[in-house]
């Protein structure tokens, strides 16, 4: 889970990271006024959105009168910012932060990740901040510096003092930068984050550690135990399709093609989009309903791909292992009675009782077409699809 | 022989009690498997399909004999469960449960690490459909009937798409050594690397299928160890090649972040190694015949 600069800075703060004075607005007029109590005579409004880029796609602004403000928020609320990190519906603008200015001397790269390699957190530092770590490691690699936390006695001041030297920070600033890096380390480590990024960090003119931006990433399986982090979600930065299958139980990622997915399993699920691309077509989304693949589920995972406007065939792919075939067929049957579903559907089934499952699909007087391989299913999905946006006589399942 | 788990390892389940524990624990008996008991903290005493349920996995062990143990137990305390588990002297572990911390995972491994390597339990998963030697033992969710006994050896970290590549196999007649589900967690207890270095070791295994999937550097390191340590002919596939970019595919670990973790990168990476990649996953069990077939 994601959240906004303004609430991932609160966090940081709370651990002795040094941040710029700020205050968070819902409104343009408010904005203005936040500014003034900040003092001051130069501000930065930065729009409230869950991705990075936010400065190029025009998300952030300095500003140095009231006016400006104004002007500024009446331009960013309510609009669509579309960053190098969002699709191109952007995300929505409803929050904005205003930050007093500050007086900046240089900027460093500093990242807290869950490293896949040594299976530990690791600390990503570079001496080129305000880049895109991506940009940063294809340029100058040798800029990165790293060092992995042993997670028995957690991060050491040590491996803190290492990373400034060799960051080159002012050695008058080394205990401020200990101080930074255990305070983020220790908000990664007691909020259960997947992700901590502050790009930039900043040495101020007055020799100052501050972070300038900050993101929060959270690991959705450990919610339960942060009810304070879940209160944080913010559901208007999310895919409505993808929110509401997440409230359901369900895996889905919208895409943009036009043969809608229901397959149980995350891997057999990409393997189907795989499979559907091969044949000459383009999945609508990734949808894994899960290991138990009952009606309910079917149902509305049916629900969720018809949802999108730009399916134009179904392809339900269940590999039925301790879910007999027969038990799936009865759930594809019902969902199809239940939801309006007006566009070809095909089904494959494998696994156990598979011919009692076909026997179901048959008798069900619906028009399903009916697959037995893998490689079968999408082909028959992109034929389908084919037939039916020329206009060809179709088959179709309808209520 | 066959990796991991043989027809006399001693199994108990952790969370016996659990509705589905206790589906899988009377599917596995059924299966063939030498399941001993459970453990539920505080349901010592009862019985669960006619096994003894102990307190602690330490009292199961000393009672039982057991040196395996499948972990049903809910993501909050799974961790623990696998923890307590290694602490019993339990020599391999396979853990079921979808949604553990990652967090946690860190602390468990960390402390699997306590242990000299010849008292370190071996664990696989989380999030993961088990292990099947056919013929033998299953240890974990996946439908026994689809594996038929023989010398292919599979590791994965998808569980249905692990069933699809064994069913493919059966409708060629080829059966499989052992089946290894390492699960889609970005920490997870076993990588490739350390199953391909088992099925090398193991005289039943021929041919190994190794099944990956987009994210995380695993497959890229399993490459590195196949060059330099594999003699055994090697099958893989990659899914998510049309996923993409920047996007989380459903397991937590399916995230694209640096060079060598997307399908196609994986797939060049492994060519590289000399690994046969099936181009599509319909053709995993064609691939693996005509691999099979060329090695005879």
């Amino acid at each position: 889970m994601d959240i906004h600069e303004y609430q991932a800075k609160e966090i940081l703060a709370n651990f002795g990271v040094g941040v710029p004075p700020g205050a968070l607005a819902y409104s343009p007029e408010q904005a203005a006024y936040r500014a003034r109590e900040l003092g001051g005579d130069t501000w930065v409004v930065k729009a409230q959105v869950h991705a990075g880029g936010r400065g190029k796609a025009g998300g952030v602004k300095v500003c140095h009168s009231d006016t400006e403000i104004v002007e500024t928020c009446e331009n960013l609320f309510g609009s669509k910012l579309v960053t190098h990190q969002t699709d191109s519906n952007g995300k929505g603008v409803y929050r904005v932060y205003v930050e007093g200015g500050v007086p900046i001397d240089r900027e460093i790269y500093l990242g807290f990740v869950l490293d896949r390699s040594s299976q530990r957190v690791m600390i990503v530092a570079s001496a080129e901040g305000g880049m895109e770590i991506e940009d940063i490691s294809a340029e100058k690699p040798d800029s990165i510096v790293r060092s992995t936390v042993e997670p028995a006695v957690g991060l050491q001041d040590f491996q803190c003092r290492q990373i400034a030297f060799k960051l080159g920070i002012d050695p008058a600033l080394t205990q401020s930068m200990v101080r930074t890096l255990q305070g983020c380390y220790r908000a990664f480590r007691e909020h259960d984050a997947t992700m901590v990024e502050i790009n930039p960090l900043v040495v101020t003119g007055d020799s100052r550690i501050l972070a300038l931006d900050a993101k929060m990433t959270f690991d959705d399986n450990a919610l339960f135990r942060h009810p304070h982090i879940s209160e944080l979600r913010d559901k208007s930065q999310e895919d409505p399709r993808e929110s509401r299958a997440a409230d359901r139980g369900l895996s889905y990622v919208g895409l943009e093609g036009n043969i809608g997915c229901i397959v149980n399993g995350a891997g057999l699920a990409m393997a189907t989009m795989d499979t559907i691309k091969l044949a000459g077509g383009e999945p609508a989304n990734f949808l894994d309903i899960g290991g138990g693949a009952t009606p309910e589920r079917v149902a509305k995972a049916f629900r969720l791909v018809m949802s999108d406007d730009n399916v134009q065939a179904v392809l339900v792919n269940i590999f039925a292992g301790i879910n007999r075939c027969d038990w799936v067929a009865e759930g594809v049957v019902q969902a199809l009675r239940e939801v309006q579903v007006n566009v070809p559907v095909i089904v494959r089934l494998a696994g156990t009782n598979v011919e009692e499952g076909q026997k179901i699909l048959a008798k069900s007087g619906l028009p399903i077409i009916r697959a037995t391989t893998l490689m079968e299913a999408a082909e028959r999905s992109v034929q389908a699809w084919q037939s039916d946006s020329i206009g060809e006589p179709k088959l179709r399942a309808v209520k | 022989m066959s990796i991991l788990i043989d027809r006399n390892t001693p199994v108990i389940v952790q969370g016996i009690t659990g509705k589905m524990a206790r589906f899988h624990t009377a599917d596995m008996v059924k299966y063939g498997t030498n399941v001993v008991g459970g453990v539920v903290p505080g349901k010592g005493g009862m019985e669960v399909e006619g096994l003894p349920v102990f307190d602690t996995v330490a009292e199961a062990v000393e009672k039982t004999g057991a040196e395996a143990s499948l972990v049903f137990v809910p993501p909050p305390f799974a961790a623990d469960s696998i923890m307590e588990a290694a602490d019993a002297g339990i020599k391999y572990c396979v853990c079921i449960t979808d949604g553990i911390p990652a967090q946690d995972m860190i602390q468990v491994k960390r402390y699997m690490y306590r242990y000299p390597k010849e008292k370190r339990m071996v664990l696989t998963g989380p999030n993961c459909a088990g292990t099947i030697s056919p013929g033998k033992a299953l240890l974990g969710i996946m439908p026994g009937h689809i594996y038929l006994q023989g010398n292919v050896g599979i590791v994965g970290r998808s569980g249905t798409l692990g069933y699809e590549a064994a069913a493919q196999l059966k409708a060629h007649g080829i059966g499989v050594s052992t089946s290894v589900g390492i699960g889609g967690d970005p920490i997870n207890g076993s990588s490739f690397k350390d199953i391909l270095q088992r099925f090398e070791e193991d005289d039943d295994t021929h041919v190994i299928c190794m099944i990956g999937e987009i994210g995380g550097p695993q497959e890229a390191e399993a490459a590195a160890y196949i060059k330099d340590h594999v003699k055994k002919p090697v099958v893989a596939y990659v899914a998510g090649l049309t996923a993409p970019k920047g996007r989380t595919m459903g397991h937590a670990g399916a995230i694209i972040s640096a060079f060598g973790e997307s399908a196609s990168e994986k797939v060049e990476i492994l060519s590289a190694a000399g690994v046969t990649v099936a181009p599509n996953p319909a053709v995993i069990g064609d691939t693996i015949a005509k691999v099979m077939k060329e090695a005879a």
